[in-house]
């Protein structure tokens, strides 16, 4: 079986400091891959990596087979890979519909002109992504907001309202980085449920960046370790759970739960 | 506060087409007795031009009988019309309602171009200042592109405007005039009105590319910087006009056709603030407010930012180049120090005083500062300190202006308003 994204080799500086080295990932269509480690090991540099924000400094990255390294982060978001962002990344003058019909944005076709005239094709399009954009609302239990600006919303509602809007880019893989930052336990709790739920109804592969030891072992396949830019240890759950470099790395410094 | 709200609910079930009567009434009033009876019994020389201002100005003993002027023409006539009249402007409103909503629209806006035209005529100093206002509100509007909806802080706004004006005028001039810097006219005069539009166009296109000057820029610095780049690129502008002898330098350039009347310039300001509205209401334009929000979400959510803010340069520039066309068609005349560091100031307190992110802000912002400017011209420097307190005032207590991130919906405006619907 061919991996949906691949990544290999990929090293990145940041002027001197080497916050990325020799990184390898494969992930397969509809798996769920976690990525721990501690605050500054270059988790998030790694998503704006493979997301297009930085170009890497060497390595090579596939989606689908095909090259996506060195393409802007738009392009690469319209091939298939939706993000999140740890500290949540918002339109904060835009309401919560508007925020779920933008991220429809390279499946519109009508172009300026259809913009400027209001023509039919246009208004066709933009009724079905309505559409569309009501059905992920339902779906991430924010149809109550549609038409509340974004700011207004509680936090948990935010970042569903975040997940919704990278699952209406249409994505083959979803990266979410740390989606239960500042949760209460009963955010936590919900929010698992949904990455079950969206993993299941959108056929989609996952990869997350995760502190909470209980969500990663509960909800992933597949994991790696990173300290300071490097993969220390990856395998299924029970493996890192149990790597004496990983408990000693990361895991012995904070609770586990 | 109780009664204004009284007043509110009083008036509350008069629809657009109401309203529309109610200033009929008024401005056939002033039309038939404003000279005769009305201004010649209050003691005032003439027909108040606007609304009494310059007169209570210059002449302050003439002030209750311009405000009684206005009672009787205006506020009187056009509230009592409007409220009595809901018996019969709801259901024509509701018949109204029933036909395709273009129609409608049509409908409403012949109306009130019929009522401007009155108006305006009655004096052709009022003309003039409708028709520059109305150039200003699509000013306004496409500054509110770039500066509002965009969220950059652009200032070379007369710099695109300057370009408009002087392409069209430089092909309306030498094609359709004769005159002392191209000499013959090339085409019979009577093709200069079809001409026109085409022209206009060509001058917004022509601003257009030289926005990419400004927007290029804009992908890599915002803010200050950009502030600065787009200052000099209107400092540029204007210096290269004033060198340019064969277009006239400084002295400028006079004698364009009068391709401008009151209707045209109407037909372009609704075209404006058609298409600007489906483009700012269409994902495509609300992309901008996207990319001002958060640009690295933006594109993370597949949004291509520098397309887009290529196209809020080059739209918002477009327009501001045709209302330099129309601008320089109104005055038949231009000179570079028309599109300097005033005509910006005008042009940010328009947009800031109205509220960004919303056309309706800026009409309002146009309507307003013009109609002011024109006012208080008899203050003279006076006027220079006065609008810019009432700016400060605006800013301190609604910092995105009077009317911001609001967009107006024409079915709900147009629509009848029976009592019924109140209660909701
Ligand atoms: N744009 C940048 N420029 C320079 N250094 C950066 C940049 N982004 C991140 N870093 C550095 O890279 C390291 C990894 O950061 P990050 O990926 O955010 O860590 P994590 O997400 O694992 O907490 C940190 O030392 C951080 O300071
Ligand atoms: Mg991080």
């Amino acid at each position: 079986m061919t991996a949906l994204l691949n990544v290999n080799q990929m090293t990145h500086y940041f002027g001197g400091l080497r916050a990325v080295h020799n990184y390898n990932l494969s992930i397969n269509p509809k798996q769920i891959t976690g990525l721990i480690g501690p605050n500054g090991a270059g988790k998030t540099t790694i998503f704006n990596l493979i997301t297009g924000v930085y170009t890497p400094t060497e390595g090579a990255i596939t989606l689908s087979g095909e090259n996506i390294k060195g393409l802007e982060t738009n392009e690469i978001a319209s091939k298939g890979l939706g993000r999140t962002f740890q500290n949540l990344a918002l339109w904060r003058h835009m309401n919560v519909l508007d925020h779920i019909k933008m991220a429809h944005y390279s499946q519109l076709s009508y172009g300026l002109l259809g913009a400027f005239f209001n023509t039919p094709a246009c208004r066709r399009q933009e009724s079905e992504v309505e559409e569309n954009a009501y059905r992920l609302l339902e779906l991430f239990d924010i149809k109550q907001y549609a038409f509340d600006i974004i700011t207004s919303l509680p936090y948990g509602a935010q970042r569903r309202v975040e997940m919704a809007r990278a699952m209406a880019t249409n994505p083959k893989i979803l990266f979410l980085d740390e989606p239960t930052a500042g949760m209460t336990p009963d955010e936590l709790i919900q929010m698992i449920k949904i990455i079950r739920q969206v993993h299941q109804d959108f056929n989609v592969a996952i990869f997350l960046i995760e502190h909470r030891m209980k969500f990663v072992m509960e909800l992933c396949e597949f994991i790696q370790t990173l300290v300071f830019g490097e993969v220390i240890a990856e395998g299924e759950p029970e493996e890192i759970q149990n790597n004496p470099e990983v408990i000693e790395a990361y895991l012995g410094k904070e609770d586990l739960t | 506060m109780e009664l204004a709200r009284k007043f509110k609910e009083m008036f509350s079930t008069v629809p657009m087409i109401g309203w529309l009567l109610g200033i009929l009434v008024g401005v056939l009033i002033e039309f038939y007795w404003g000279y005769d009876y009305i201004s010649y019994y209050l003691g005032l020389p003439k027909i108040p031009v606007l609304f009494g201002a310059l007169i209570m100005l210059k002449e302050p003993l003439m002030i209750p009988g311009a405000i009684g002027y206005d009672l009787i023409v205006y506020v009187i006539p056009v509230f009592l019309v409007a409220r009595v009249t809901t018996f019969a402007t709801n259901p024509l409103a509701t018949f109204l309602e029933k036909l395709p909503l273009i129609v409608s629209v049509l409908i409403h806006l012949v109306f009130f171009y019929f009522i401007l035209h009155l108006w305006s005529g009655i004096n052709d100093y009022r003309e003039l200042v409708v028709r520059l206002t109305m150039v200003s509100i699509i000013l306004t509007i496409s500054i509110n592109v770039i500066n509002g909806y965009q969220g950059e802080f652009s200032c070379s706004h007369p710099g695109f405007m300057a370009i408009g004006a002087y392409v069209s005028s430089i092909l309306t001039l030498l094609l359709f005039t004769n005159d002392k810097i191209f000499g013959e006219a090339l085409l019979p005069a009577y093709l200069g009105p079809w001409f026109f539009p085409i022209a206009l166009v060509l001058g917004g296109f022509a601003a257009a590319i030289g926005s990419l000057l400004v927007a290029i820029p804009s992908f890599k610095t915002r803010g200050d910087y950009l502030a600065i780049i787009s200052l000099a690129f209107m400092f540029i502008v204007k210096s290269a006009v004033e060198n340019l002898n064969a277009i006239g330098g400084a002295r400028g350039m006079g004698g364009q056709g009068e391709f401008a009347p009151l209707w045209v310039i109407f037909i372009w300001t609704i075209l404006a603030i058609w298409i600007i509205h489906n483009f700012v209401t269409s994902i495509l334009g609300k992309a901008l407010n996207a990319v001002r929000d958060d640009e690295a979400a933006s594109e993370s959510m597949t949004v291509k930012t520098r397309k887009t803010k290529m196209t809020a340069f080059m739209f918002g520039a477009f327009w501001a180049g045709v209302a330099g066309g129309l601008f320089a068609h109104v005055l038949a005349y231009i000179n570079p120090g028309m599109f300097g560091i005033n005509r910006l100031a005008e042009i940010l307190a328009m947009v800031y005083f109205g509220g960004l992110n919303s056309i309706i802000g800026s009409i309002v912002g146009a309507v307003s500062i013009n109609v002011l400017g024109e006012a208080l011209r008899p203050l003279e420097l006076f006027k220079w300190i006065i609008i810019p307190l009432i700016l400060i005032f605006v800013m301190i207590f609604r910092p995105y202006g009077l009317i911001s991130f609001k967009e107006f919906n024409v079915k709900r405006m147009l629509r009848a308003k029976s009592k019924r619907e109140q209660g909701a």
